[in-house]
């Protein structure tokens, strides 16, 4: 293979316009699988969740997940979408050994949901994303190949199946085709995921975690030549991330300007993205996967959703994501781009929280955008899992408005909180780190630092008050830091006839 | 003495829960007979005799301590080999299943257990219950304990030529063309396939699952009718399995064994009527049938049922498309059969070792009829035009039972035929299903009743009902029987 230089990301978009389309599967979280009684918990010993309806034995029937429906409506009405009053599940047929039935019970001309959108923000402008259908089905188990050194099929020696997984409810949502966003197309994508999982988040139905596979993205992407027809489209699959589903179309519009560039031709085909090089490599070929003989499941009565039910669930959505997000930006007076940082640091329940606790929401948001963002990145965890409750934070900073506790040592604080050590006040007590407001000690304290440095003392006395600084910090060196330095500061001038 | 084995299912029951008769003895009586002619009529795959005499036992036991007993308790039966067996092996009928001992029984086979009847083993079937013959059994055929060298219908030919040798009052079946009805007509038994859903499928084998209906064999109509009340009911575990109650199937019979049938009125479908590809004799005796459920009162209407013609062709487009994804599970990964699994070669090439090895030729002929079927350019003129044609078929069924109360028609065209005379042309073979296949793609009730003899072969007189108005057949049936009697064949022993 010849090693070509492609171009950079602007000068590969420059002569084409891309178009964009997204197929999201949400495992729910309902306690039982799609079409039996097992468990759907996360991980657990291989094949021990199972039962001879998710395992496909023969003879087994499968009872259709009232919840997984509801959940399913849910999420459609969530995405504007119109609810079908009638509808089927379908068979779609293909052989491979993580599929027990060697079908998969899915929904194809009778989705569940169809035709809704969502709006999504981009650097401040709002793109509306066309939902083409929400439809419900089952997942599959999960293959392992060994003894390749590809972990993939070929070349592996052997192959295990873990049924687990098998029959876990899956939600489809497939967006329509997404013209007309230009060079934005690879935040445009992320964007949508994004906002995707929060809405989805707010209706509970998953937890939606990408890295458990809970949330996964296929991509597709296209590019034509400005004012041509829509050109071949790739499917991107394993896009694992929100930052993937950027990199992954951002990655496919290069490699496919440069295929295009040079002349040649993008074929229709399944395209595998790597986290660790950013590129995507050609999967399984389309050409052996085309025919999947769709019909409608005989094993199962169609589904007739009634619209009062429908009605119901409708009005007892959550608020949508975005409106509330703006409601919050508001009535905490943010700016786009810091109400923005909230967002993507997944902090907006977490302040909420801390500010219904009693902190003011500039507070709040000071100790989760900072000092604690700062730990759930360095430890690469969510910042929900980082040991702090809001109601923590905002104890904490009763404390520091109370003067019981100053900046610093409210960090301290803060770090035995997380360490799993108690409240903040039982922190600071334990550790005896509250600030030392007995005057007379502090004033020792201070006479002390003046008498030993009897040049910077001088300077004070001669109206140059800025020197007081370095009385301060030995002050507070003496102290162990557990004094108000502004106190501190007060109470030097004032000994020095400086105030 | 009696000879247990010549009793019916209620008289067994009556004489069970009088304490006359021990349900071991009942048991060992049949297991007897199964030993003695089992190995000329081979109806059975799988004989369990330590699980049956168990079975027997408790029932013995439950009676000594005065409990209730259920109307068939320490009734010995057969169950089809399509239906799952705790434990007890459970082939359908295929190489590909052999020595699978499903973790499970099914539906019908748990009411069954609890209803105290005693289950003497599995018995042979086309394999997936794909034939009318057992011709296609993978495990050889089962032969006519009427003529032994000829067949005993299909796919349940085992289930109704145990039940026509004395091994067994009562059998259950499975009815998807009329693979319960047809071989009833050919050994001279009962047959009778429930409205669809009216019986549940969790745990039969599937082959069509949009028609697929387990029911009953036995020798007598009322026979019949207890085994149906037992096996029959909602079942949450089949999602299309009726809630309504079960006809009063029991009452019916017991009407009809009255022999009035004053005001009741049988269609004969003109089209049926018409006597294409029925043998002379079999049309003869169906005659004589009707003439006798004349005399019972009955009045016989002709009606028209324009589109039962196309039921053959509809019913070998969906069955076989529905058996194309239903057996797709066959695999070899999870259970049954592999083949070709010697480190070498990719998991792809295993599969298709192991189903072009454990699958027979009608099964692979039908597999590859739906996958075409199904494909993509061909199912709305296969697939789903079948599916129209359902529709229509439904249609005719509901505008003739405006006027009359039952259809009547002969079972299916011919006597039990020579082993090896049908199975060179699937058409030919295909025939034997005519008359039985439009009820099973509307879904209703059938039953196969003896109505005499065609050059010393049994004939079946078949009723069809309204969906959920099994009891209608039952009562005429029972009449039916009161009228001409019972079959008995000839005798098996010397």
């Amino acid at each position: 293979m010849t090693t070509t230089t492609l171009p950079t990301y602007d000068e590969a978009i420059a002569g084409f316009e891309p178009v964009i389309g997204l197929e999201t599967h949400v495992e729910l979280g309902t306690n039982t699988k799609m079409f039996c009684g097992c468990p759907t918990d996360f991980g657990g010993e291989p094949n021990t969740r199972v039962c001879p309806v998710c395992l496909g034995l023969p003879g087994s029937l499968p009872v259709a997940n009232k919840a997984a429906i509801e959940a399913t409506i849910r999420i459609g009405l969530a995405l504007n979408c119109s609810i079908a009053t009638w509808c089927r599940f379908a068979r779609k047929n293909y052989f491979y050994p993580d599929m027990p039935k060697n079908f998969q019970i899915s929904q194809y001309d009778e989705p569940l949901c169809v035709d809704g959108y969502l709006d999504v923000e981009v650097n401040g402008e709002t793109v509306r994303i066309g939902i083409e259908r929400v439809h419900l089905e089952e997942d599959t188990g999960k293959t392992l190949h060994v003894g390749g050194a590809t972990g993939r099929i070929h070349g592996a020696t052997e192959s295990l199946v873990d049924y687990n997984r098998a029959g876990i409810p899956l939600v489809e949502i497939v967006t329509k085709p997404v013209p007309g966003i230009g060079a934005l197309a690879p935040e445009v994508a992320r964007a949508y995921v994004t906002e995707l999982r929060e809405v989805i988040r707010g209706l509970g139905v998953s937890d939606v975690r990408m890295e458990e596979g809970s949330l996964r993205c296929d991509v597709n992407t296209s590019l034509n030549r400005p004012g041509d027809e829509w050109g071949t489209r790739t499917e991107t699959k394993n896009v694992n991330s929100l930052r993937s589903v950027e990199r992954a179309v951002r990655t496919e519009i290069i490699r496919q300007a440069s295929v295009l560039e040079a002349g040649g031709r993008i074929v229709q085909e399944t395209r595998h993205f790597s986290e660790e090089t950013g590129d995507t490599r050609p999967g399984r070929s389309k050409e052996t996967a085309t025919d999947y003989r769709y019909f409608p499941e005989p094993d199962l009565v169609p589904l007739a959703p009634d619209p009062a039910w429908v009605a119901e669930l409708k009005a007892a959505l959550p608020e949508p994501p975005r409106e509330r997000r703006k409601r919050i930006q508001e009535s905490w007076g943010l700016s786009d781009l810091d109400m923005q940082s909230v967002v993507n640091a997944g902090a907006v329940e977490l302040i909420e929280e801390t500010v219904a606790a009693g902190a003011t929401a500039a507070a709040a948001r000071k100790w989760w955008l900072g000092e604690l963002a700062r730990r759930a990145n360095e430890a690469g965890i969510d910042l929900s899992a980082v040991g702090a409750t809001p109601a923590q934070v905002a104890e904490l900073q009763t404390l520091v408005d109370g003067g019981k506790l100053n900046d610093k040592l409210a960090r301290v604080v803060l770090e035995g909180v997380v360490a799993g050590e108690g409240s903040p006040t039982a922190v600071m007590e334990a550790r005896g780190l509250a600030v030392v407001s007995d005057t007379g000690a502090l004033t020792a304290a201070v006479d002390e630092a003046i008498a030993a440095n009897p040049d910077v003392a001088a300077k004070i006395r001669d109206g140059k008050v800025a020197a007081a600084g370095a009385l301060v910090g030995a002050v507070m060196k003496t102290t162990k830091g557990q004094a108000d330095a502004k106190a501190v500061r007060e109470l030097i001038l004032e000994r020095l006839g400086a105030s | 003495m009696t000879d247990l084995t010549k009793l019916t299912a209620a008289e067994l029951a009556g004489t069970i829960a009088s304490g006359d008769v021990s349900a071991e003895e009942v048991t060992r009586a049949h297991l007897d007979r199964i030993s003695a002619v089992d190995g000329k009529v081979h109806a059975f795959l799988h004989v369990d005799a330590d699980g049956a005499l168990a079975a027997a036992r408790a029932v013995d036991a439950k009676r000594a301590k005065k409990e209730q007993l259920g109307p068939l308790a320490g009734v010995p039966i057969a169950v089809k080999d399509v239906l799952t067996t705790r434990g007890v092996p459970t082939t359908a009928g295929s190489k590909i299943l052999e020595g699978w001992r499903p973790p499970y029984d099914s539906t019908v086979v748990e009411r069954l257990r609890d209803a105290g009847t005693v289950i003497l083993g599995k018995t042979n079937m086309d394999e997936f219950a794909m034939g009318s013959s057992t011709e296609y059994s993978a495990y050889g055929p089962t032969n006519n304990p009427w003529d032994l060298g000829r067949i005993p219908g299909g796919s349940g030919g085992g289930s109704a030529a145990a039940v026509a040798a004395y091994e067994a009052p009562l059998a259950i079946g499975t009815d998807t063309g009329g693979s319960i009805r047809q071989p009833g007509a050919v050994t001279g038994t009962v047959g009778a396939k429930p409205t669809y859903g009216g019986t549940s499928r969790y745990g039969l084998i599937a082959f069509s699952s949009s028609l697929d209906t387990p029911g009953p064999c036995a020798r007598t109509v009322l026979d019949a009718a207890l085994l149906h009340e037992v096996m029959a009911g909602h079942d949450w575990r089949d999602s299309t399995s009726i809630p309504q109650p079960v006809p009063p199937v029991v009452e019916a019979a017991r009407r009809g064994m009255s022999g009035d049938l004053t005001g009741v009125k049988l269609g004969l479908v003109t089209e049926f009527d018409a006597g294409d590809g029925a043998e002379p004799g079999v049309m003869a005796a169906f005659h004589e049938a009707l003439a006798a459920l004349t005399k019972l009162g009955a009045e016989i209407v002709e009606v028209s049922a324009p589109h039962f013609q196309y039921a053959l062709p509809a019913y070998y487009l969906i069955a076989p498309s529905e058996c194309s994804s239903n057996l797709a599970r066959f695999d070899g990964v999870r259970f049954g059969l592999r083949v070709g699994d010697d480190g070498n070669r990719s998991l792809e090439e295993v599969m298709s070792l192991t189903r072009e090895a454990g699958f027979g030729p009608e099964v692979k002929r039908r597999i590859m009829l739906g996958t075409y079927a199904l494909s993509s350019g061909y199912y709305d003129a296969y697939y789903g035009q079948a599916q129209k044609v359902r529709t229509l078929i439904t249609q005719d069924f509901n505008q003739a039972f405006e006027q009359v109360d039952v259809l009547v028609s002969p079972t299916t065209p011919f006597v039990a035929f020579p082993f090896g005379s049908r199975t060179s042309d699937p058409y030919q073979m295909y025939l034997a299903d005519l008359f039985t296949i439009p009820t099973n793609l509307y879904g209703g009730p059938g039953i196969s009743v003896p109505c005499g003899l065609s050059d010393g072969l049994p004939v079946g007189f078949q009723i069809m009902a309204p969906t959920m108005a099994d009891d209608r057949m039952y009562r005429v049936a029972a009449a039916l029987e009161s009228a001409v009697g019972t079959l008995t064949p000839p005798s098996l022993e010397g």
